[in-house]
């Protein structure tokens, strides 16, 4: 007889997984959290190479002149700038007038929910300047993106002095075959979602913004540059994005060939790299690399202006340049000749970049870990809920209906409902109330949604149920974004595994709440700063949370984030249906 | 018509200057072609494939240089690097760094341009089943004494030579294509050179008479790129055919220099790849067929101030199985190349495998099905 029709043998399988469910859960759990650690050890990974065929080697002269020409051009806009109080839209449109480009504006305005204290602004009236760089020969079908941001004070002046000079100089060029967008968008990311989305003719976040007059060809591929000091030390490469989706690696490849080609200390995360992967302290600084990476990318907002342009399948990245205590200093044309061979060889582009890989992990930026080594981690994690799946399925008498179940699914996810709605709708009234600030008041408003249900069935139906249920939510998670989906099974899946009604209640219901989203995030926070090097007290640490929260409420409404509905809506309900199976009478 | 010298001496005054002409003349007449003719292909598109239209053009540079007409070249460029928008010197495409030779120039004829260049096309040209329609200028209008040259340049692996990235001519191909032209008398000669990764493969299926081949590069190996030019941002030119052009600028159309010295082109340590050659085909020695047999078109002209003496009945000098009248059988070469078979495993093997297979089913589920059987 075949293994699973024999009873003798069946009751012996089922036997085996009843008595072994909770070792090989609890060896899986660890097997998966140390082949997490175990990706940033170095002869795991990969070193980063070049995938494209057309973007070859870095074999092109870079003569880009004018550095101290673009600081000149970087002080006149900021001098600009102060006296208009935002963005000099007339002098910039005559400054690149003047440099042979199509100049165009876009206004928008956009009113936030509410208001925004990390930035203070509530009511946000902009324009985006750009300036078109048409191809001397080429049929205007593709283009590629320089844009440097706008900001209030003294920062990223040089940004657009350089850009500008940049644009004095493509301009003399006659091999350019796609045409280059210049962009200076203000109020950062919110002008750039107006932007893009002015440009691809779509309106998902409700904003206003005036249609744009001059367009290029489809995007093939974008940078965006921050630099706010006449020489740096270093360049930071930016790669996460909206929800965690990430450019093409190829494009970091790029970056890190021509920093080795011209002599460019470049980091990632902010960190360098370091030779000595088999000492303690060298693993634990990949380690915390590739950590800095999972954080930023589990938060699902874009780190830098590039991030907005995943969306549209464009490869965008952000570059930084960073002025700290090192000996050696880079001045500003280096910079401008770095950015002119990353845009020619982008210029050999035929096709959008798709040669490498758009799911990835990087401990430093020669070294990549790809979807194929890190997904097994995750794997290894969601086994443990299909084990527990299993077993309860055996421990089940009778087959239950499914109608039964319902009931309390339907009222935690009406919960998530709330969850998501009530804090926007309930804040004026809160603020009103309560001498609480509005982001506050979101905040507070968000906390404390526990549900006590009372169900009439049994509690191992509803426990399939959930299992299942989150495993599906998490592989889905972890598929898009593999961060977040790989840091909620952290925390999720023991709550699914251990928790029945027979376990002690207190205990369990304190280690439930440690475990759930919200604690989850206050201790991401923390461990966030502490790998930054910035290690907070609690008091400002609590602080950072509650903005940390509203920041992904805003982010929501302003550009489509996905991680606060599917925290609220989903994630939520399902830890509340653990949360009454633990407490079932 | 073979033109031979008669041995007779007593007729002129001059008679020790009879047996030089005599050696000369015999050799003049040696090759047996009365025409030339190239076809000179560039398989790849792309800006990054800038080095392959170089190599193309650059043997047409060289061909024409040393006499064909552009009536007798068939020229097939896959894409256009001159006008390409990337292109920072338009109108010019440089096979050396530096930019010192324009090798596009000012009197270049494409016949086979951009999307025309496919598999297709290439063997209608070789074996002449072209529509009516087709101008004389994109035919090979070859006949039983025209030399050949055929030059192929782009990505290839083993077997293959890839046609605009989206198709493949294999060796087996270009063989029977081969095969075609000896069967419809559509060359005398032919010498083919390719310069691809794994080149040697592509000329491994020969099996026509008269074939030479030469590649840049043995199976398993690849072709490497000469030099980058970094105001331009592309490769320029293939090794091989970096060396075989700097072989032939020093080739004028009197030259004496036989086929081994081309053999020797790029040796491994200029070239990284190891060049192949293939003679066995071939029916005269290499060594006394000229480079100008296949690269020029050499008119059969020698001024002498001697009268020479042609009332002897002619005879031949040699007696050599150069013309079609006297060719081999081709069922006889056939039969002479080793048959290539493919290993399966032993009878034996499989009955057991089987055996065994049908031992684990029964054991499985039960002696019973056994009945069914038998």
């Amino acid at each position: 007889m075949g293994l699973l029709s024999d009873p003798n043998r069946r009751r012996a399988l089922i036997s085996l997984l009843t008595r072994l469910n909770s070792p090989i859960c609890v060896v899986c759990y660890m097997a998966g959290v140390a082949w997490f650690m175990g990706l940033a050890f170095e002869p795991f990974t990969l070193r980063t190479y070049m995938s494209e065929n057309a973007m070859g080697s870095t074999m092109v002269e870079e003569r880009f002149p004018a550095g101290e020409r673009a600081l000149t051009t970087g002080r006149e806009f900021s001098a600009h700038k102060k006296k208009a109080g935002g963005m000099p839209v007339d002098w910039l449109v005559k400054t690149m007038q003047a440099r042979g480009l199509e100049v165009f504006t876009q206004r928008f305005s956009r009113k936030l929910p509410f208001p925004d204290e990390n930035k203070e602004r509530y009511m946000v009236k902009g324009t985006n300047v750009y300036g078109i760089l048409r191809a001397p020969r080429a049929p205007r079908t593709e283009a590629l993106v320089l844009s440097a941001p706008c900001t209030p004070g003294d920062s990223n002046n040089q940004a657009v002095g350089l850009l500008l000079g940049l644009a004095q100089y493509f301009r003399n060029q006659i091999y350019w075959a796609k045409d280059i967008i210049f962009l200076v968008n203000e109020h950062d990311l919110i002008g750039m979602q107006a932007w893009l989305e002015g440009y691809h003719h779509t309106n998902t976040t409700g904003m206003d913004w005036s249609p744009l007059q001059g367009r290029g060809g489809s995007i093939q591929a974008a940078l965006s540059l921050e630099l706010s000091s006449d020489v740096i030390t270093s360049m930071d490469l930016v790669l996460e994005g909206l929800n965690g989706q990430l450019p093409n690696l190829d494009l970091a490849n790029l970056f890190y060939a021509f920093c080795q080609k011209i002599g460019v200390l470049c980091t990632i995360q902010g960190k360098l790299q370091r030779n000595d992967w088999d000492s303690v302290s060298g693993y634990s600084h990949s380690v915390q690399t590739m950590m800095l990476m999972v954080m930023k990318q589990a938060s699902g907002r874009p780190w830098g202006d590039h991030g907005l342009f995943l969306r549209y399948h464009i490869e965008a990245a952000s570059i930084k340049g960073i002025n700290s205590f090192r000996q050696y200093k880079t001045d500003v044309t280096t910079i401008g000749r770095l950015l002119e061979g990353m845009y020619r060889k982008l210029n050999n582009l035929l096709e959008r970049l798709h040669q490498s890989y758009f799911f990835y992990l990087m401990p430093s930026l020669s070294h990549f870990v790809s979807i194929g080594y890190y997904m097994p981690a995750f794997g290894l994690l969601a086994v443990i809920l299909l084990l527990r799946a299993l077993d309860l399925w055996v421990q089940l008498v009778s087959s239950p209906g499914v109608l039964s179940v319902l009931t309390p699914l339907v009222i935690s996810h009406l919960t998530g409902v709330a969850l998501y709605t009530l804090p926007i709708q309930f804040q004026e009234m809160a603020v009103e109330q309560f001498p609480v600030s509005e982001t506050e008041a979101v905040v507070l408003t968000a906390i404390g949604y526990n549900v006590f249900l009372f169900i009439y069935i049994g509690w191992r139906v509803l426990k399939l149920v959930a299992v299942l249920y989150l495993a599906v939510l998490l592989g889905c998670t972890a598929l898009i974004n593999f961060s977040l989906g790989f840091i909620l099974a952290l925390t999720l899946v023991p709550v699914a595994a251990f928790v029945t009604p027979h376990v002690p209640k207190v205990l369990s219901a304190f280690i439930l709440v440690i475990l759930s989203p919200a604690c989850t995030l206050l201790f991401s926070v923390f461990f966030f700063q502490e790998l930054q090097e910035l290690p907070v007290s609690f008091q400002e640490g609590w602080l950072l949370y509650l903005s940390v929260i509203s920041q992904g409420i805003l982010d929501h409404f302003l550009y489509g984030s996905l991680v606060y509905p599917l925290i609220a809506l989903l994630v939520y309900p399902c830890w509340l249906l653990f949360w009454n199976i633990l407490f079932w009478k | 018509v073979h033109l031979t010298i008669s041995q007779s001496r007593a007729a002129s005054s001059a008679n020790h200057i009879q047996p030089l002409l005599v050696d000369n003349a015999g050799q003049f007449f040696s090759s047996g072609h009365t025409n030339n003719w190239a076809v000179l292909v560039c398989t790849s598109r792309f800006w990054f494939n800038y080095r392959h239209v170089a190599n193309t053009l650059s043997v047409y540079r060289s061909v024409k240089r040393l006499g064909i007409p552009d009536s007798h070249i068939v020229l097939m460029l896959a894409d256009d690097m001159a006008c390409n928008h990337r292109n920072p010197k338009p109108a010019t495409v440089f096979s050396h760094k530096n930019m010192e030779l324009n090798v596009y120039g000012d009197d270049v004829e494409v016949d086979y341009r951009g999307y025309e260049v496919t598999v297709e096309n290439f063997l209608r040209v070789l074996t002449g089943r072209l529509p009516p329609s087709t101008p004389r200028s994109k035919r090979l209008l070859s006949d039983d004494r025209s030399n050949i040259l055929i030059y192929l340049t782009g990505h290839g692996g083993n077997g293959f030579l890839k046609f605009q990235d989206s198709e493949e001519i294999s060796n087996v191909e270009l063989a029977d294509a081969f095969e075609q032209m000896w069967q419809k008398r559509r060359y005398n000669e032919l010498l083919f050179i390719i310069d691809t990764c794994q080149g040697a493969s592509m000329y491994e299926r020969f099996y026509s008479p008269n074939l030479m081949a030469l590649a840049s590069s043995q199976v398993g190996e690849d072709s490497l790129s000469h030099q980058p030019d970094l105001a331009i941002g592309v490769h320029l030119m293939d090794r091989y055919t970096f060396y075989l052009l700097e072989f032939l600028e020093d080739i004028h159309p009197a030259s004496k220099t036989n086929m081994n010295d081309l053999f020797k082109v790029c040796p491994k340590s200029q070239c990284v790849s190891t060049p192949g050659h293939r003679t066995d085909l071939f029916l005269r020695d290499p060594g006394s067929v000229l480079i100008t047999d296949f690269f020029g078109s050499v008119r059969k002209v020698e001024i002498t101030m001697e009268t020479i003496n042609l009332t002897d009945p002619i005879k031949q000098v040699e007696q050599r199985k150069y013309s079609y009248v006297d060719q081999l059988p081709v069922s006889e070469i056939i039969h002479q190349k080793p048959k290539q078979k493919d290993w399966h495993p032993p009878d034996g093997f499989i009955l057991g495998l089987w055996t065994l297979i049908l031992l684990v089913f029964f054991k499985l589920y039960g002696m019973k099905h056994l009945k069914h059987i038998f």
